[in-house]
């Protein structure tokens, strides 16, 4: 059996079905408890569980983060919650510092099961401090995993296996994808980490396409399809681990590799995926990889600006097309 | 309205009415103009406060209207705070801001014409389109700027007093912030950098009791944000944020102080946001009659009342003045609407110094 949900609602199924089957498991951020967090995820969980529970937090980042590995090494199963994922900056020595190194620094001797969810991305009008994806930040620091997907089914699959995970998990929702609908199963599932999809499937060029920017890749490969340009779409929904695999066995097909993400292109997650593609599989590649990806700015308020800084469909269909006259 | 049930309410009406006496007991001051402070002063106290109040009225319709994109954080009902501050500064002194920062900019004396075409995202604006509402700044005006991040003006005030100290200046700098910033740690870092280094900043606390959703006294357990300043020892005053005169007599004593060396002090300007979080907030975490009692203090009309009843002016000044800020908030919106959109070439232009840009052309 399936139905029809939105992210919003797969996040909120989510954390209601993991608190109910784990008495350990607890949130806690700004606006979680009565408001149901600022884009209506956490609605209706503080009615269920309790304010012991569902915990709503004085605005202290730092001490949030902090907690939630305090508590994760002692018996509960934290989820944190970062109001805007551009505030997770103000945890990040506890992040960067504590929570991915504290298993490792005392000999694997403390379990660190704990999620920090908070909105990326950019989009109407937010500006330069409320429209930051900052993944691979995360993915730089050893210790962490770091996930990202954009459907239903992924969110409601690695979201459960984040809470069930005994490692720190960074989950980031797209702001702009709370709305996206689409099919899951009505039975309880996981999906593991480091297991991207293949969205669409094509035979000439590979798009490696991060959260929001796989809904883009896949109008994109449409258009082109009708050029007589058939794009590969690959959403690797977890951006650390990462499927190498399946991105490797798309370029022995394609031999054109694209990579894009909405943050920015400078020392991207774009980058690092190229570089391991040239590492893995050079041989498989007959054009130089391309990315597209946010401009090196931060984000503008005006709203022209602010699109000519976002990576549009436009953007990365012409970077393709360049791709393909080479 | 949507019914709530108690239980899910962050405040009970009757909590409201008891945090409202005791609000008038303990906090409520009569409206009395500090000494020296002339007539005139005290009509431009009141003109500024009726901009703001306009302002931000017409910002909210603006916003629904989509000529501002984005979102604001409104003023209204704060007015006395950044008036009073604000007035109790010379020229030559400094504030940094909050997320709500229009008030902050027009007690500073900005232009209404540069602050609305920021706001509509121009390229007249005072940001030329790059920060918008949450990011507005007026640095002539020493405005330093409003900021998305909640706490995050606190060490730049700091800095700001240390460049005053270092470079022997007499300048001084308001460091607004919001209750919700005073649980970070960075509030605490500061105060103790201040106070230590008795740096001339005023950290003035907008008290305003909620963080969208979370009221402040669950979010701290002594509700009194001007205790802390115990801690840091240095002196900390509450007063009546809906009191324009409360707030400048206490930000004058504690500039005065300052300007002597004397170092920082912490001024908790007590009021109640009885308006949403932001342009968008239903506020459906609240029951809205606990907003209601609230309002009977809301300080452009105690304003407007203190000037009649005193004889400083007549209703038909008072009404006149309102009636020509109006005009200067409707010339201001007519100004912005009319700006030309910034050219996508700007799209780089701040991003680093002059110099750097020439050396790097479009290579970013």
């Amino acid at each position: 059996m399936t139905k029809i949900i939105t992210i919003r609602q797969a996040l909120n199924e989510v954390l209601r079905e993991e608190m109910r089957r784990d008495e350990t498991v607890i949130i806690m951020g700004c606006d979680i408890g009565i408001r149901g967090n600022s884009f209506g995820v956490t609605r209706g969980l503080i009615e269920e569980f309790g304010s012991e529970r569902v915990r709503d937090t004085p605005i202290s980042e730092a001490a949030i983060v902090g907690a939630c590995l305090g508590a994760a090494a002692t018996g509960l199963r934290p989820i944190g919650e970062i109001l805007f994922s551009d505030w997770i900056t103000i945890g990040m020595d506890q992040i960067v510092n504590q929570i991915a190194k504290i298993r490792y620094m005392f000999g694997g001797k403390i379990e660190v099961p704990l999620v920090i969810r908070a909105p990326v991305g950019a989009g109407g009008g937010q500006a330069a401090q409320h429209s930051q994806s900052f993944e691979a930040w995360f993915s730089h620091v050893p210790g962490l995993q770091v996930v990202m997907p954009i459907t239903p089914h992924d969110v409601k699959g690695l979201l459960k296996t984040a809470i069930r995970c005994n490692d720190p998990v960074l989950f980031f929702e797209h702001k702009r994808g709370y709305e996206i609908q689409g099919e899951v199963p009505e039975e309880d599932y996981t999906i593991p980490f480091g297991a991207g999809v293949v969205r669409r499937e094509g035979s000439d060029v590979t798009i490696v396409a991060i959260s929001i920017m796989a809904h883009k890749a896949l109008a994109v490969a449409e258009e082109l399809s009708r050029l007589g340009i058939e794009c590969e779409v690959i959403d690797p929904r977890t951006i650390y681990p990462f499927d190498y695999t399946t991105l490797v066995q798309s370029l022995k097909k394609t031999h054109r590799l694209v990579v894009t993400h909405e943050s920015t292109r400078r020392s991207g997650i774009g980058a690092e995926i190229v570089s391991q593609v040239v590492e893995r599989a050079f041989d498989e590649l007959d054009e130089r990889p391309v990315i597209v990806a946010g401009r090196n700015v931060p984000m503008p308020y005006n709203r022209a600006l602010e699109s000519m800084v976002i990576p549009s469909e436009e953007r990365l269909k012409q970077a393709i097309l360049n791709l393909m006259d080479q | 309205m949507v019914e709530m049930s108690t239980a899910m309410t962050a405040v009970t009406v009757e909590e409201s009415l008891a945090a409202l006496e005791e609000f008038k007991r303990e906090v409520l001051a009569p409206m009395v103009p500090p000494e020296g402070l002339t007539a005139e002063r005290q009509l431009e106290m009141y003109r500024k406060m009726a901009l703001i109040r306009e302002f931000d009225t017409n910002v909210r319709e603006l916003w629904k209207q989509n000529f501002i994109y984005g979102i604001a954080h409104s003023y209204v009902g704060a007015e006395a705070v950044a008036v009073g501050a604000c007035a109790a500064l010379r020229k030559g002194d400094f504030i940094s801001s909050t997320h709500r920062g229009h008030g902050h900019t027009i007690a500073m004396g900005a232009d209404l014409k540069k602050m609305m075409a920021e706001l509509m995202g121009k390229y007249a604006g005072y940001c030329h389109g790059k920060g918008g509402s949450m990011h507005i700044a007026a640095v002539d005006e020493g405005m330093l700027g409003a900021t998305g991040i909640v706490g995050s003006g606190m060490p730049i005030a700091v800095g700001a007093g240390l460049s005053a100290k270092v470079l022997k200046k007499d300048f001084v700098t308001v460091c607004f912030h919001g209750d919700g910033g005073t649980n970070q740690g960075v509030w605490h870092e500061s105060i103790n950098l201040a106070s230590t280094w008795s740096l001339p900043v005023i950290f003035l606390c907008e008290n305003n009791q909620w963080a969208i959703s979370f009221p402040y006294h669950k979010a701290a357990r002594n509700p009194r944000v001007a205790d802390r300043a115990h801690g840091y020892g240095i002196p900390g005053v509450t007063v009546d944020g809906f009191n324009p005169f409360a707030v400048y007599q206490a930000v004058k004593e504690a500039a005065d102080r300052a300007r002597r060396g004397e170092g920082p002090t912490l001024v908790e300007a007590k009021f109640y946001r009885y308006i949403g979080h932001f342009v968008a907030d239903d506020e459906h975490y609240r029951d809205l009659r606990t907003n209601e009692p609230w309002r009977e203090l809301d300080p452009l009309r105690r304003m407007a009342q203190y000037l009649v009843d005193a004889g400083v002016a007549s209703p038909e000044q008072v009404e006149t003045i309102y009636q020509e800020a109006c005009q200067a908030v409707q010339g201001a919106i007519e100004f912005a609407k009319a700006a030309p959109e910034p050219s996508p070439n700007t799209l780089y232009d701040g991003l680093y110094s002059p110099e750097f840009l020439q050396m790097r052309g479009t290579d970013l």
